[in-house]
């Protein structure tokens, strides 16, 4: 046991209102829901783990996991990568460096609404996206009818996430000593050997933390893909998202509940990961 | 000096990809009807070639912002939804946050670790694996179609509180017992030196907020049956696509506070996202 020095409570006083709000509005009905994931939703009666059962048979569910699953693995490894690669051709560029970390910020906040119209327009089967392709003499898609869907999702989530990620990785380019890199010329090491084995090393500790950032972020991409697309979107764009929203108005709380609870068990797996890398960077 | 080149040509390409969605909305916001009607066709008919667009309108005109706020009530109705939603959110949130990021930044209490890990995981629950909980607390309290089963949960956010943590802790612990030694209490150090000191971070959880709450989609959807509650994200993809010209007019009035914010509060905007990610 620690032993806290008399008036520790005096903090918990800050504390107390807004953890009575978060205990009220998120703690318990969370707690509430892992509850009833073990439960019949209308009988009532303890079902054990019938209800997980029964998500991981949904034809659905297995449908849109996959799906987010493919979506997650394609767009984080492609966003890192390429925030990366322009946080490190900005670092490097002096000019107008200012300038352009805010332009690749701005879609950042833009509101999904604003863009809707736009989204349809371009990804229509007539629409701005093929004329360009048609004009540079490549056969036109159905973008929102077809398995393409799911490039149209990745494309939104890489324009609206770059910005972020780029800024994450500029921090962590900034934080690197610069008389690492003077040591390294003065031994003769070429810019790409600076790159590989100070750059790389160095920015470790931002990997993860910007990674797990990129996949919570990723959550959010349904908000173009519901407004474009509505309930049921084509297949290979039908995420856990549009599952959770649609069980919702089906009110199939059971389902739900024991959905809730593996999704979030897996994320919370990523935060403690996360939060042992936080550890061993102390 | 190739290269030098070729990195100028990307950047150049991913600075008009991140802009002319604007310049795109801006476009057809000013367009004459007859004109969009026009360029739109293949969208609308599905017929004729492909749509191609244009930047720079024939004849520009105004006649789409002038329907929507002279001829649109719905349009107002929104509008304030969406101021209330948003106001409300931070300014429960900077009340009852503020005093719990310093709280958990600068004192030690049983306890505390298990409660910042809480927050912090609830902080990065996505809303749809919340959103069963969330229904359960507003059906509850009868909070359902209200716009206060929209603020209140907002407000008891986690996000902001470790956002202002962050900056909080950067404090020097020194320069309280100082202000101790000289005999101020808790409340004036939080006050005096806490408040002003972490200003910063407040900002950015402010910008960080507002960007969120304006943008507001998910839990509006699922929460406010009444027409009459929505905020303007949900009424614009209502607009019928023959009424282009009034829902890109819509589209850049919803555009503009956030891009005000953005550019006013930018450098806090990029502190808070820093703040997320990086211990220094």
């Amino acid at each position: 046991m620690k032993k806290y020095k008399k008036g520790s409570w005096k903090g918990l006083l800050f504390v107390l209102p807004s953890l009575a709000g978060v205990s009220l509005f998120w703690l318990i009905p969370s707690m509430d829901v892992v509850r009833r994931s073990f439960f019949g939703a209308v009988s009532g009666e303890f079902t054990g783990i019938q209800n997980y059962v029964a998500v991981f048979e949904n034809r659905a569910f297995r449908l849109a996991a996959m799906n987010t699953l493919r979506f997650f693995l394609v767009c984080i490894p492609l966003l890192v990568c390429l925030s990366l690669l322009i946080a490190v051709i900005l670092t490097r560029q002096k000019k107008m460096q200012q300038l352009l970390k805010s332009t690749f910020l701005l879609p950042m906040a833009i509101p999904v609404a604003s863009v809707v119209l736009l989204w349809k327009l371009l990804f229509h089967k007539r629409g701005i996206l093929n004329g360009v392709l048609a004009a540079l003499s490549l056969p036109a898609l159905d973008w929102m009818n077809t398995d393409a869907s799911f490039y149209v999702l990745v494309a939104s989530y890489l324009w609206r996430n770059l910005g972020y990620d780029m800024i994450l990785w500029m921090a962590g380019l900034a934080a690197i000593p610069q008389a690492l890199y003077e040591a390294a010329k003065v031994d003769g090491a070429g810019e790409w050997k600076c790159f590989l084995s100070i750059t790389l090393p160095n920015l470790m500790p931002s990997f993860f933390t910007i990674t797990v950032l990129s996949l919570l972020n990723a959550f959010k991409v349904f908000r173009e893909a519901y407004l474009v697309a509505g309930d049921y979107p084509q297949e290979s764009m039908y995420l856990l998202q549009h599952l959770f929203n649609n069980w919702y108005r089906e009110l199939s709380l059971d389902k739900m509940s024991a959905a809730a609870v593996v999704t979030g068990a897996v994320i919370l797996g990523l935060i403690i990961l996360l939060w042992k890398t936080w550890g061993k960077e102390q | 000096m190739k290269i030098k080149y070729l990195l100028n040509g990307i950047l150049a390409a991913l600075v008009f990809l991140a802009v002319f969605p604007i310049l795109f909305t801006v476009a057809g916001s000013i367009m004459g009807s007859q004109e969009l009607k026009q360029v739109l066709e293949p969208f609308l008919t599905g017929e004729g070639g492909y749509i191609s667009w244009k930047f720079l309108p024939l004849y520009p005109t105004l006649r789409a912002y002038i329907e929507v706020l002279l001829d649109s009530p719905e349009f107002f109705v929104m509008f304030w939804n969406s101021v209330k939603i948003t106001a409300g959110v931070l300014v429960g949130q900077i009340l009852i946050g503020v005093p719990a990021a310093w709280g958990f930044a600068k004192y030690k209490f049983p306890g505390k670790n298990v409660l910042f890990l809480i927050y912090i995981a609830l902080m990065m629950m996505p809303f749809q694996v919340l959103m069963l909980s969330n229904y359960l607390v507003l059906d509850g309290l009868g909070l359902l179609d209200t716009l206060a089963g929209i603020i209140l949960p907002g407000i008891f956010s986690t996000f902001p509180v470790f956002i202002m943590y962050r900056f909080f802790e950067g404090i020097p612990a020194a320069l309280l017992e100082a202000a101790r030694i000289d005999g101020a209490g808790e409340w004036l150090c939080f006050w005096k030196l806490g408040i002003p000191l972490g200003s910063p971070g407040i900002i950015s959880a402010l910008v960080l907020g507002f960007l969120e709450y304006w943008n507001l989609i998910e839990q509006p959807m699922a929460f406010l049956k009444n027409k009459e509650l929505w905020c303007l994200s949900l009424y614009l993809p209502e607009i019928d696509a023959s009424q282009a010209g009034k829902a890109f007019a819509v589209s850049v009035i919803v555009l503009i506070p956030a891009v005000l914010v953005f550019l006013a509060g930018q450098d806090y905007l990029e502190q808070g996202i820093i703040s997320t990610a990086i211990k220094e």
